[in-house]
């Protein structure tokens, strides 16, 4: 299992050496320095404060010196400092990350909880109205477009109820959970239509294997066959699904960040893409790549711990 | 003998299209202790929908209409779901065909041979292991304590299929359905489950329902043998009455297709034909479509069983009255 790791470690490296190279490329024929500095230090500023920031920032080196640097400087998560604000990059990712992990997180466990728990019991109710109902409502569910969810979410729970802000972050205390409910309601509900079909299938076809006849036959009830046997056997499927997404509660969500205001690691991405601040753009895409390949190679590890017939090799 | 097993009028349906059909239509048959009756006919017979109806393990959308099981007494068709729970495994215990599938793959055999004790008796953990090692010597694998903790996968089909019996055999039930037991094994280790399975059912009296299409599986281990066709039971009869006096047109025409040393050299006969699907089933005799002996009422009659001596019965119109 060793050597397997390390092979996919060094195939890993491989892949964020070419992230890195499409990083460079694109952003330097997209933007050129004359542009990003523009955006940084404002359209009207004269040509020499312009020249000033290209300069200070590096931007006015041949390509290949700014290659060598951009592959130096990451490599060494050497992150330097934005291009738009001049604050280190690697503030705005410590300042940033509380605010995602405290929405992703309980996102991550609930939407887990929900689906499986809920998948369980369609299942267990397979070929019933329940689970009919069930299947209906999911592809209903997942046929309504995420946007609608967060504006109507925002509009029948924050403005006409008045149960929660309809944006904003507060991080203390008694206040993060007031703001953090309406969008861990909204991406919960949008997700588990998806969810709930994944999981339902799985169950099924596990509940329609031999073993379950045997498990039967011995004389275990439907509650422990669905727990301890099908269960066990569906995590396979499951873990594919759900470890690949861990990297995404640490870069944080995109659109549910910006629709409510939350000072996450995605508003940061968000800015950074509309601000051409490739300098925070690229440590952003960089890290994420790395979760990314990390994530794989932790879902392969965790078959060979839910399942005794995979070995990496 | 009283019958452990007693199943009278059994009817399990099937959906086929928009109306329900029965797979199985009006079979009777009783296995008493220390008995061993063989359920025998073609795939598409009804006979696997038997065995698992007996149990009631139906899996849905199929579903017991008609018909009484009555085991050691009490009818398991009026049973709650958890007392039908608490009969399985330990009264009456079943053994599949597909050893491969039939263990959950993520658990060690040990483990799940432990959980079938564990289910009906309060015992602890360390118990249940020892006596599921006792179990595996018993059904001869070797070193036990070292297989308890294998996985299926890293045990041949012969041995999973030890594991299988070992389970069934857990709590002694009075009660053994072997659902095609020895199909998917090598020739050399079906005689070697087949010895293992006769041997216990010597040791602990068990009454034995054994499902199968191989002849040779009958003439070893059967007493009684009971040939399905179509969903219905078509004769009945010792061993020895159906092995060498069988009386219905289907029974003669299964024994004629098994190659035989005394028939060496000349062409072997089928019956012409395969079981129509249920939905195609005629409505008198169901074998009439593929009979030689058929006659006008055949179609659209169905025959009553006829009694040759006290254990040897056949459904058919057929039989000329002389032989009875």
């Amino acid at each position: 299992m060793f050597a397997y790791i390390v092979r996919r470690s060094a195939y890993g490296a491989v892949v964020v050496m070419g992230v890195l190279a499409i990083l460079f490329a694109l952003f330097f024929l997209y933007a050129s320095p004359q542009e990003i500095a523009l955006r940084a230090v404002g359209e009207k500023a004269p040509q020499e404060v312009i020249d000033q920031w290209i300069e200070n920032h590096g931007y006015n080196r041949p390509l290949d010196e700014l290659l060598v640097d951009h592959y130096r400087r990451m490599l060494t998560f050497d992150f330097g400092r934005s291009d738009a604000d001049d604050t280190p990059i690697i503030d705005r990712l410590r300042e940033g990350a509380g605010p995602s992990l405290s929405l992703t997180l309980p996102l991550f466990v609930l939407g887990l909880v929900l689906g499986i728990g809920l998948s369980l019991f369609v299942a267990y109710f397979r070929g019933t109205y329940i689970d009919t109902a069930g299947v209906v409502l999911a592809v209903l569910g997942m046929s309504v477009s995420v946007l609608l969810y967060i504006i109507g979410g925002q509009f029948l729970i924050g403005k006409l109820l008045r149960w929660f802000p309809i944006s904003g972050f507060d991080p203390s205390p008694d206040l993060i959970l007031r703001f953090l409910a309406l969008p861990i309601l909204i991406a919960t509900a949008e997700g588990l239509g998806g969810s709930l079909r994944f999981y339902r299938t799985v169950f099924i076809e596990e509940t329609s294997r031999d073993y379950v006849r045997t498990a039967r036959a011995k004389g275990c009830g439907d509650g422990r066959i669905m727990a301890r046997h099908v269960l066990r056997n569906a995590m396979i499927p499951i873990l594919t699904r759900v470890v690949v997404a861990i990297p995404f509660l640490f870069t944080g969500s995109l659109l549910l960040e910006s629709f409510f205001g939350i000072p996450g690691l995605g508003s940061l991405m968000v800015d950074a893409i509309q601000g051409n601040d490739f300098a925070t753009l690229r440590v952003m895409v960089f890290i994420g790549s790395l979760l990314f390949i990390f994530a794989q190679i932790a879902t392969d590890v965790s078959y060979t711990l839910v399942d005794p017939r995979v070995r990496l090799e | 003998m009283t019958a452990v097993l007693s199943v009278d009028g059994l009817e399990t349906s099937f959906p086929v299209g928009s109306r329900r059909v029965a797979v199985v239509d009006g079979v009777s048959f009783q296995v008493a202790a220390g008995e061993v009756l063989a359920l025998v006919g073609e795939s598409g017979c009804g006979k696997s929908v038997t065995a698992l109806s007996t149990l009631r393990l139906i899996p849905k959308p199929g579903h017991i209409d008609r018909g009484t099981i009555s085991l050691n007494g009490r009818n398991l068709l009026e049973l709650s779901v958890g007392d039908m729970r608490r009969v399985r495994g330990r009264e009456a215990a079943m053994i599949f065909q597909e050893p491969m599938t039939s263990l959950n793959p993520v658990q060690t055999v040990g483990s799940q041979v432990a959980e079938a004790i564990r289910l009906h008796e309060r015992t602890s953990a360390g118990d249940a292991r020892r006596r599921s090692i006792e179990l595996f010597d018993r059904v001869r694998i070797p070193d036990p304590d070292v297989r308890f903790d294998s996985f299926p996968h890293e045990m041949s089909g012969g041995l999973k299929q030890r594991v299988m019996i070992a389970m069934a055999l857990a709590l002694h039930p009075k009660l053994l359905i072997a659902d095609e037991p020895t199909t998917a094994l090598d020739v050399t280790i079906q005689a070697q489950i087949l010895e293992l399975l006769r041997e216990l059912q010597r040791e602990f009296d068990t009454a034995i329902l054994l499902i199968t299409h191989d002849l040779g599986v009958v003439n070893e281990l059967a007493d009684r043998i009971a040939v399905m066709y179509a969903g219905r039971i078509v004769e009945e009869g010792t061993r020895e009455e159906i092995l060498t006096h069988a009386r219905h047109p289907y029974t003669r025409g299964l024994l004629r297709s098994i190659p035989s040393l005394a028939r060496r050299g000349q062409r072997l006969e089928e019956i012409a034909g395969v079981v129509p699907p249920p939905r195609d089933w005629p409505a008198g005799c169901r074998f009439c479509t593929r009979c030689s002996e058929v006659l006008p009422r055949c179609e659209s009659e169905l025959p009553d069983a006829r009694n040759f001596s006290s254990t040897h019965s056949a459904r058919c119109f057929a039989i000329p009255e002389s032989a009875s």
